[in-house]
């Protein structure tokens, strides 16, 4: 019965003293945060999504957590557990913030040149579309139409988006 | 400051007029399912639409009332769109003429 060993005979790494490696779980939290945060928070400030700095400190701070959980899994393996799950959850971390990078600087940039299109201080092609009345709206319209009573249109702004189909 | 926002998708008006009463959006939504308008600014993004579909890529033009195209954003990056700032700093300059 291993109660009856004496403790010398003992594996180091195999005492029943050896603490829960909290580290290495809190990095893997961070870096999977830090990858599932972006759309829903930090997409939506233009500081924080042009440049998602903020995802990227999210993942240098997992990473020091994972590194410093690791060190102690197996730098200090008699007091610390951690040898198998340590790797693993580094593993995830680390394809978390690989998908992350193939994500941000890959999948968005997938879009035609537009060299064609009309240049400032060109005349802007005029149209004829339906607006969401039925009602045909031309930009000649759109440029004539006043704002208010006493504001004159100065421009319109088009802005084409991909829509929800 | 005069000037007004105009949006152009693929969307039929019933889609865009769901959009502008979910989202609030007061400014006029036109609709240009056969892409007549987005390839005569070369705006098309073919296929990338659901099944397949032809739709607008993300692209902005700064019209002022005489027709003249003033400022444009023609982002390389679905995920970097123009900023109400820039379009307003764009704006005021027309506005200022």
């Amino acid at each position: 019965m291993p109660q009856d060993l004496p403790t010398n005979t003992t594996p180091p790494d195999a005492g029943p003293k050896r603490s829960p490696n909290a580290a290495l779980w809190l990095g893997c939290l961070i870096a999977l945060f830090a990858f599932l945060s972006y759309i829903p928070i930090f997409a939506k400030y233009p500081s924080t999504r042009d440049m998602p700095w903020a995802n990227f400190l999210l993942f240098a701070l997992a990473l020091v957590f994972l590194l410093v959980g690791l060190r102690r899994a197996f730098g200090q393996s008699n007091l610390y557990r951690g040898k198998i799950a340590g790797p693993i959850l580094t593993t995830i971390s680390v394809a978390a913030l690989v998908f992350f990078c193939v994500s941000i600087f890959s999948l968005g940039k997938h879009l035609p040149p537009s060299t064609q299109a009309p240049k400032v201080g060109q005349k802007a092609p005029d149209f004829a579309l339906a607006d969401t009345s039925g009602a045909t709206v031309t930009l000649a319209s759109l440029l004539s139409t006043p704002i208010t009573a006493s504001q004159p249109t100065k421009g319109v702004v088009l802005i084409f988006y991909r829509g929800y189909w | 400051m005069g000037v007004k926002p105009v949006a152009i998708s693929v969307d039929s008006p019933a889609e865009s007029r769901d959009l502008c009463h979910k989202a609030g959006y007061t400014y006029p939504f036109l609709s240009d399912p056969n892409t007549e308008v987005i390839r005569r600014y070369d705006v098309l993004h073919k296929g990338a639409g659901v099944n397949g579909h032809d739709i607008a890529r993300p692209a902005e033009f700064l019209v002022d009332s005489a027709g003249t195209i003033r400022w444009i954003n023609l982002t390389d990056d679905l995920r970097v769109r123009a900023r109400p700032d820039q379009m307003l700093q764009a704006a005021s300059a027309l506005a200022s003429h």
